[in-house]
């Protein structure tokens, strides 16, 4: 399992904070992304090619390709706009 | 070793310096920087700021950021502070106190540190607006920032 974390305006367009998933079959970030928005309606939306955000890995910020293990921390945010 | 801190509770930046000038006798230049909630963005008036952030991960972005610096320049010591929570204009929101051997290294490693924060540190602002509230847009302008110390 993964246990992925929400923030911002994509936890807001969610509607949720976290959720446990299966570790998808292809055990990588762009894996996890295509199983999400294969479920359809606001995760293909957050989640569209062209929208921004950025995935952490066990809380280090990560590229598209990077693999996933069960166990891992994953999140998902939009660019981040503090200071 | 750096002192780095997230919290909700205002700082004060020459009680900072000076618990930094009291640890070290080496130190000849003491570099800060004090980001200030504006009463305006992208043309409109902004009543209030809340900050979101991912605790874990941003204590660890600010440490490895800190790091690169002191990798870079001459860091002897460093202070970094950013607040979360509801802030309103006029308020302080970030502070990075940078201690070094010579001005040189002090203001390049302090604005180092905060061009990087504006693009790697997990925190998300939110502005109440006279049309309500949104998630303000990352700019392009930071990212340029933070992309020119590669360059260097």
């Amino acid at each position: 399992m993964l246990n992925l974390l929400y923030f911002a305006s994509i936890r807001e367009a969610l509607g949720r904070d976290n959720e446990a998933v299966e570790l998808p079959a292809d055990a990588t970030v762009a894996g996890l992304i295509d199983a999400l928005r294969a479920r359809g309606g606001i995760y293909a939306e957050v989640l569209a090619a062209n929208r921004r955000w950025r995935v952490a890995v066990n809380q280090d910020m990560v590229g598209l390709d990077a693999p996933l293990q069960d166990g891992n921390e994953v999140a998902i945010f939009p660019p981040v706009t503090g200071g | 070793m750096f002192d780095i801190r997230v919290q909700v509770a205002d700082f004060d930046l020459s009680t900072e310096t000076a618990l930094i000038r009291s640890r070290h006798r080496d130190v000849g230049a003491i570099a800060s920087f004090v980001g200030v909630v504006r009463d305006t963005n992208a043309g409109t008036g902004v009543s209030e700021m809340s900050l979101e952030h991912y605790p874990g991960m941003t204590e660890a972005a600010l440490k490895k950021i800190v790091d690169q610096a002191a990798a870079r320049w001459n860091v002897i010591d460093a202070t970094v502070i950013h607040r979360v929570g509801t802030l309103m204009p006029t308020d302080q929101i970030v502070l990075v106190v940078v201690a070094s051997r010579h001005r040189g290294h002090a203001f390049e490693a302090c604005e180092f540190i905060m061009d990087y924060l504006k693009t790697d540190a997990p925190f998300w602002k939110k502005e109440t607006t006279p049309e309500g509230s949104r998630w303000v847009d990352a700019r392009t302008a930071d990212h340029d920032a933070q992309q020119r110390w590669k360059q260097t």
